[in-house]
Formats: structure tokens, C-alpha cells, sequence
């Protein structure tokens, strides 16, 4: 079975006088349909290491695959093609676009890639938003509806072109305990029912611990 | 069907900053707007000045001068000698234009181009104890009606008066205000030379070129030559030609065939039309000025704009949009913002030429008239335009560039 993102002695070093390094010499496999949460120390390199797999920072040694596919020979727009694709993020704030309604925001992604018809789009998003138990806020404002919700939305539109990896970086970090639940509970059955590969990045072992797969990292290095 | 996300977001990003928006367009539109009421005003201005010249006036007139002083027999045989010549006494050469006859003969082959011959000086008039001083040109009417359009510009009398009459003068209106003559009125005319005359009044004409109505009049060329005591001298050919365009190259060749100085319309109205040229770049600078400031409106919108919008440059760049595709957002609304700003400045552009239509008022500077003369040409629109859409999408490029450079791992980072 051919991995859905795959890191292969990845390392991440900033240049400067004193060199720093994010991530060093990573070996990771993940399959589709794992549901994989990477923990750690503030500062170990998680979401070095989440950006690195979905290529939105390239890595200064080792390769990264998207699907069996090497991505160190692509260029930015195809890197750029690739995240829009296959690839869906979540962060720690929601990130959704203030101007446009929940709807909206989730039909962006669509847009953007053209693969849908207008109608076929509104459909694809009012669909994800209802899965997601947000569809009767599809109408309001990101500022208009609870912190939460946001954050499904956000998880709606990471989802909005059927991606099959999945990136979040400590998606519950705003979160109260009952919400990051539900949200984990979420990641896991979007792993398991849909076949994604979810990997996230979080500091609360509690919750790391709904994972199929924990790895902890230290110093930018993967120790269990 | 929807915009393109592109559109969309940028139109997005413009409505929430609707105050700045605002003033951005109102920068663009006043550019645009005023360059079109001025281009309207004063082309306007110029086109008629010039129609008006081109009108009455000669294309090409040769007069009895040469433009340089002939050079002295040592200076053609020691050309590259060292020769300087003091206390030089150029011969005395009677005015005039020698061989005039002939040379009107060989213009009146050259197809295409009508000459009249013409003698001009200065005349003293005299008219109820008023004294005024005016130019006077002796012309033969039949031939100078091919030339001029005298004719048409009279309000009074006709030009073949000036054979059945004798002793004609045409008066410009403004020499016949001057001194209170009506047509019909005798007058007294003195030459330089003392040749007094009682003229009869048979004409008054009107060209709307101030200068010409207030010092011009006209008599038969023989009556000139005896006002002037130059018997069967002629001192000026004027020359009307069917292709305008050609005054400029006729005039060379006929100097350089015959050596008189032979001017050009543009050359007689030299200082006019340098005042022009002034007065462009006096307009271009000022609407350049108003769209610079707008310009400086929309880089201080697009930019904002990038700063508060960085967190959503960085997530948009995570879901896949490319460089080029946040370039283009921020571009666009610069192009927007140029777009909208030229629809409100060609609504504003007409309102202010039609307005200035509507103001009726004497004027008498180089031209007389009854209010504002304005052209109305697309060519404004489209020249306001295209300066307020390239400006501003210019304008709007540099934040559009630095928006596209953001790297989206340092703004997702610095988010949280």
C-alpha cells in the first residue's frame, strides 16, 4: 500500500550565524487511514515537522512523498497544486476569512481548485458543514458563531476537496476539553470511516492518546 | 454564476475598507474627471485657435527679407580663413520682393496652392480727432479670396467694393471701434512716407482673432503702393494650400529656391503655439500631480490591506493558492479601485465639460468668444483611463509582490 505521506531522513536546519535546527533526520510513514498524533515539548519540532509533510516548508536534507510521489524536485506552483489537492490544514486558530460566510469559506478551496461546478461547490461545503453539525451557522460570520464551530468549519474547509491527508496543528489548542474531544473523536472517524490519513500535532497526551500512533519528538528527533 | 475566487476575495478586501476605498476612488475619479474637463477646454481652445489662423490666415507667407545676412565675397573665398570684417556697410537694398511676378507665375503651377500678392506697412487713421494706428494690406480681392477668408469674415461690404469704390478700406471691427467708424464713413488715411488719403469705409470684418480685428485693415494692392509711395512693389506672397500639411516643406523649398523668408503658418504663430506647449505640460503635470496622490491612496490601501490581511495570505497559501494567485488578488483590487475610479471620473469629466458649455460669457483674449470652447473626443476618456488603470494597478503591484512573497509558515506560526 502505497503511503500517504511519507518523510524520509528529513531535516529542517535554519541558516544563520548560529545555525538552528527544527527537525533532524526524520524517518516517518503514514499510511491512509491512520490516524497518527505527533507530541512533544514546546520547541521539539512538531509543527516544524507538520509543514515539512505538508509541504508548505521544504526540508534542507532528506525528501518528502505525497503518495509515493518525491516532492523535492517540484516546483512552488506545483508544491502549491499538491496542498490544494491532497493535502488539507488545520491550525491552532481557525484562520477563516472574516469578508466571507462560513458557506463561503469552505466553498473557497473548491473554487480555487475548479473542479466543481458553482452549485456542485455549494453543495460539496453545505454537505461538509452538515457532517460536521455546523450547517445551520453556514449562513453567519466566522465572528458570529462560538469558537468551536470555527474550528469545524476550518476542519470543513481543510476537508473541502476531499483530501486524502489531513494536517493539524494543534487544531484544539483554543479548544475547552469537552470540544477537543468531540474534535478528536472527529479526526479519528474521518481516519477510520473515510480512509484519511490525519496527523496531528498536539501537546495534550490525553488526547494523543485517541491516536492509532503517537510520536513524541525531542530536539527535532523522533524518540518513541 | 459566481466571480472567481480571486475577484471575489479582492472585492471582499475593498468593501470592508469602504472609507478608504472610498477616498482611493475619489483620487482616481478626480484625476480622471479633471483631466477631461481641462484636456476638453483647453484642446478646445487650441483646436479652434488654430482652426481659426489656418482659416484666415495665409499657410505660407514670403516675405521680402532673408533670414541671414548675405555673406561678403572674402568670406565665400576664404571660407575656412580667418577673416573678420569690421565696419561693415551693407548696401542699401530697396524693400520689396524683386521678381515677385515671377515667382507668383511659378507658384501658380505647383498644383494644390493659391498665392496672392500683398504689400503691408502702417497706416495712421484718422476719424473725429481719433487717431488710429493700424496695419495695412494692399491685396488684388481676386486672388486674395483664394488666399484668406477675408470674404466670408465680413459683417459689412463685400471685397469687390474695394475695385468699385476707390479709395476703399476694409476695417477689422476692432480698429473700426476703436475710433467709432461705421461703414460708408469717410476717413482720412496717413502713410509713413505723408501721403494723405480720404478713404471710404466699404467694409468691416471680423476674424475672432483679437490681434487681427484690432489692427488689420485692408486696400487695394495699387492703393497701398501709393500710401506707401513703393510703386509696384509687393513685399508679401501669400500662399493657401489644399494640403495643410505641407506648409512646413513648401515654405523650405521656396526659400531655398528664391531666398526670401518664407514663413510657415506654425512660424507666424510661433509664440502662441509655444504657449501651448506650456500650457500641456502645465495640464499634464497638474493631472499627473492628482493621480500621483491617488496613486499614493491606493498603495496605502493595498497595503494595508496586506498587512491586516497577512494571516489570511499565509492560510491561503496553506490551501494551495500560488504566489501568483495572492499577487493577482491584491493586484486586482489596485485594478478595481483604477476601473471604478475611471467610471466615476468619465461621469465626472462629462458633467464638468457640459457645465462648462452651459456658461455663456464674453471673452476676448487671443480669440473672442461666448464662453468656454471645448472638445469633445473619446480619445480624452480613453488617454484618462488607461493613465488611471495602468497608475493604479502599478500602484497596487508592489504590496500585490510583497503579499505574494510571505512565506505562509512564518505567518502561521507568528498567528497563534
Amino acid at each position: 500500500m502505497i503511503a500517504a505521506v511519507e518523510a524520509r531522513a528529513v531535516s529542517r536546519e535554519l541558516p544563520g550565524p548560529v545555525p538552528v535546527t527544527l527537525v533532524r533526520n526524520i524517518d516517518l510513514t503514514v499510511s491512509p487511514g491512520e490516524f497518527v498524533a505527533v507530541t512533544g515539548p514546546s520547541g521539539s519540532g512538531k509543527s516544524s515537522l507538520l509543514y515539512l509533510l505538508g509541504l508548505l516548508d521544504v526540508p534542507t536534507a532528506g525528501t518528502v512523498l505525497i503518495e509515493g510521489r518525491e516532492t523535492d524536485t517540484l516546483k512552488p506552483d506545483q508544491l502549491a497544486g499538491l496542498r490544494l489537492a491532497r493535502i488539507g490544514f488545520v491550525f491552532q486558530f481557525h484562520f477563516l476569512l472574516p469578508e466571507f460566510t462560513c458557506q463561503a469559506n469552505v466553498e473557497i478551496p473548491i473554487r480555487r481548485l475548479g473542479a466543481l461546478s458553482d452549485q456542485a461547490a455549494r453543495r460539496r461545503a453545505a454537505g461538509l458543514l452538515e457532517s460536521l453539525e455546523v450547517s445551520e451557522h453556514g449562513g453567519k460570520y466566522p465572528d458570529q458563531v462560538s469558537g468551536g464551530q470555527r474550528q469545524r468549519v476550518a476542519i470543513a474547509r481543510a476537508l473541502a476537496n476531499d483530501p486524502p491527508l489531513l494536517l493539524a496543528d494543534e487544531p484544539t489548542g483554543n479548544l475547552d476539553t469537552r470540544t477537543a474531544h468531540v474534535v478528536f473523536d472527529l479526526f479519528r472517524d474521518l481516519a477510520h470511516s473515510q480512509g484519511r490519513s490525519v496527523v496531528v500535532v498536539t501537546h495534550d497526551t490525553d488526547l494523543a492518546s485517541m491516536a492509532d500512533r503517537r510520536i513524541h519528538l525531542v530536539d527535532g528527533t523522533i524518540v518513541e | 454564476m459566481a466571480l472567481p475566487i480571486g475577484v471575489d476575495i479582492a472585492i471582499q478586501h475593498l468593501l470592508h475598507r469602504r472609507r478608504q476605498t472610498l477616498v482611493s476612488l475619489l483620487g482616481v475619479a478626480l484625476g480622471v474627471g479633471f483631466f477631461i474637463g481641462i484636456s476638453a477646454m483647453m484642446q478646445g481652445f487650441q483646436r479652434d485657435f488654430i482652426a481659426r489662423i489656418i482659416d484666415v490666415q495665409p499657410h505660407i507667407i514670403v516675405k521680402d527679407e532673408v533670414r541671414t545676412a548675405p555673406r561678403q565675397p572674402v568670406e565665400w573665398i576664404y571660407g575656412d580663413g580667418a577673416v573678420d570684417l569690421r565696419g561693415l556697410k551693407p548696401r542699401e537694398e530697396v524693400r520689396g520682393i524683386r521678381g515677385a511676378r515671377n515667382i507668383m507665375a511659378t507658384l501658380d503651377e505647383v498644383p494644390g496652392v493659391q498665392v496672392a500678392p500683398a504689400l503691408s506697412g502702417n497706416l495712421l487713421l484718422r476719424f473725429g480727432g481719433r487717431d488710429v494706428s493700424v496695419n495695412v494690406t494692399g491685396i488684388d480681392p481676386v486672388r486674395e479670396r483664394k488666399v484668406t477668408h477675408i470674404e466670408k469674415d465680413l459683417l459689412s461690404g463685400s471685397l469687390d467694393a474695394l475695385y468699385t469704390t476707390s479709395n476703399a478700406i476694409i476695417l477689422g471691427e476692432g480698429v473700426a471701434a476703436k475710433a467709432g467708424i461705421r461703414k460708408d464713413d469717410l476717413i482720412s488715411a496717413v502713410s509713413p512716407v505723408g501721403v494723405v488719403l480720404k478713404m471710404k469705409v466699404v467694409g468691416i470684418f471680423r476674424s475672432n482673432i483679437t490681434l487681427i480685428d484690432n489692427f488689420d485693415t485692408y486696400v487695394l494692392l495699387k492703393k497701398a503702393q501709393v500710401l506707401q509711395n513703393r510703386a509696384n512693389v509687393i513685399n508679401r506672397l501669400n500662399l493657401r494650400l489644399d494640403d495643410i500639411e505641407q506648409s512646413g516643406p513648401l515654405a523650405e523649398r521656396i526659400e531655398r529656391q528664391f531666398g526670401y523668408r518664407s514663413e510657415p503658418w506654425q512660424e507666424q504663430s510661433r509664440n502662441v503655439l509655444g504657449i501651448f506647449v506650456i500650457q500641456n505640460g502645465i495640464m499634464y503635470s497638474t493631472v499627473g500631480a492628482i493621480l500621483i496622490v491617488s496613486c499614493f491612496g491606493i498603495y496605502n490601501v493595498i497595503s494595508t490591506v496586506v498587512f491586516e490581511k497577512t494571516r489570511d495570505i499565509g492560510i491561503l497559501k496553506s490551501m494551495g493558492f500560488r504566489p501568483r494567485d495572492i499577487r493577482r488578488i491584491f493586484v486586482l483590487e489596485g485594478l478595481i479601485v483604477g476601473l471604478t475610479g475611471t467610471v466615476l471620473g468619465w461621469l465626472l469629466g462629462w458633467s464638468l465639460i457640459e457645465g462648462l458649455a452651459s456658461i455663456h460669457l464674453n471673452m476676448e483674449g487671443f480669440i473672442k468668444s461666448q464662453g468656454f470652447i471645448l472638445y469633445r473626443t473619446p480619445r480624452h476618456y480613453i488617454i484618462g483611463a488607461v493613465m488611471a488603470v495602468v497608475s493604479a494597478t502599478l500602484a497596487a503591484w508592489v504590496p500585490a509582490r510583497r503579499a505574494s512573497r510571505l512565506n505562509p509558515v512564518d505567518i502561521v506560526r507568528g498567528a497563534g
